[in-house]
């Protein structure tokens, strides 16, 4: 739930956010090309100072989903305790967006987390590296198309025999 | 001809003896990734106590042990470090995969996690369980020293034989899937490998 004033605030200066409630939580649908300047908003006249998490879903064959790949960031206030989930989606061919990095320093890994995973690029990110998979890795795997087992790749390597070592 | 020996001496083979000397004083190198290796400490703490079979020195050096334990899933950006890690390791050396994981890749059927090391390393003894508990590994070390005392040579030549070269499974070619181009996923029912 955030405060009253700060959801009118937004509204009228974001008129293409879509609000929602559930349960108590704000939910906020924004677009794209509005998304720093919404972040940049929230930090710096609305105190939300953390970045709670940064994930991503794959809507790929989602029944009565519009688009293929849906941001989450989970933010939050430390000094009023005010909890917002802004939700941005993008699809192929133009995955980029904005890169909250230079707003929130905590976002860095978790950009690369999503970048890792599914392969959204982060506009501005200083290091966009993967983070968990090897660096050799070349696929997204939590993206659907994905196969659970993968391609082959846990299977890609030199086999050592007792002469060798 | 008679030898007169006094009681005091006793007489073996050189092989033999190196073997004695040998499983007597295995020194692991813990490889622990998961849960497995919490079992792997408590084998090596006092109420199961490893001392007890001469295996108790972890070093974390592998150029100071001969017994790696593979305890845990290893990933694919693990494996070349396993690799490594037991390429440096000193001859004779030996290889125990613990538990369901480092041995099968366990429940982890996924990209990620590489679907049993002996797939890519030289495997002695494999210990079931999910983790399994430390007698099993105890028994592992037993039965692995029992080995040792079996064919072990001063020389190596037991790592030599044909049976220690072959591949533990009929896993001899894994094919990398390459799909076709404009194909992004496999049919539904068809697995990767």
């Amino acid at each position: 739930m955030i405060d009253a004033a700060t959801k009118t605030a937004l509204s009228e200066a974001f008129p293409s956010i879509a609000w929602s409630e559930f349960r108590g939580d704000t939910r906020a649908v924004v677009p794209r090309e509005v998304l720093f300047e919404v972040f940049k908003r929230l930090r710096d006249e609305h105190g939300f100072d953390f970045v709670v998490d940064i994930t991503c879903v794959d809507y790929l064959n989602f029944r009565g989903a519009e688009d293929r790949f849906g941001l989450v960031y989970l933010l939050a206030s430390t000094h009023t305790n005010e909890r917002i989930t802004l939700r941005v989606f993008v699809n192929e061919p133009d995955l980029t967006v904005p890169s909250a990095v230079p707003l929130w320093e905590g976002a860095n890994w978790l950009e690369r987390e999503v970048w890792d995973m599914f392969g959204i690029p982060f506009e501005g990110h200083p290091d966009l590296r993967r983070i968990l998979m090897p660096e050799e890795f070349t696929a997204f795997p939590l993206r659907k198309d994905y196969p659970l087992q993968g391609r082959g790749e846990r299977h890609n390597f030199p086999v050592l025999h007792r002469e060798d070592a | 001809m008679a030898i007169d020996v006094p009681e005091n001496v006793v007489v073996s083979k050189l092989d033999e003896l190196a073997s004695w000397c040998r499983k007597n004083s295995l020194w692991p190198m813990p490889f622990a990734t998961a849960c497995c290796g919490i079992e792997l400490m408590a084998t090596g703490a006092s109420r199961h106590d490893l001392a007890r079979f001469g295996a108790e020195v972890m070093r974390f050096s592998p150029r100071q042990c001969d017994l790696m334990i593979v305890a845990g899933r290893v990933v694919m950006k693990m494996l070349p470090v396993l690799q490594r890690i037991w390429s440096q390791m000193h001859e004779p050396k030996w290889c125990i995969s613990m538990g369901a994981c480092a041995s099968t890749g366990g429940v982890f059927d996924t990209y990620s996690v590489v679907q049993g090391i002996d797939r890519f390393l030289p495997v002695d003894m494999y210990v079931p369980g999910c983790p399994p508990r430390p007698e099993q590994l105890i028994q592992a070390i037993i039965d692995l020293q029992d080995k040792i005392q079996r064919e072990g040579t001063i020389s190596g030549r037991e790592f030599a034989t044909r049976s220690r070269q072959e591949r533990k499974r009929a896993l001899v070619e894994l094919p990398v899937i390459t799909l076709p181009r404009g194909v992004s996923h496999l049919p539904q029912g068809v697995r990767v490998d």
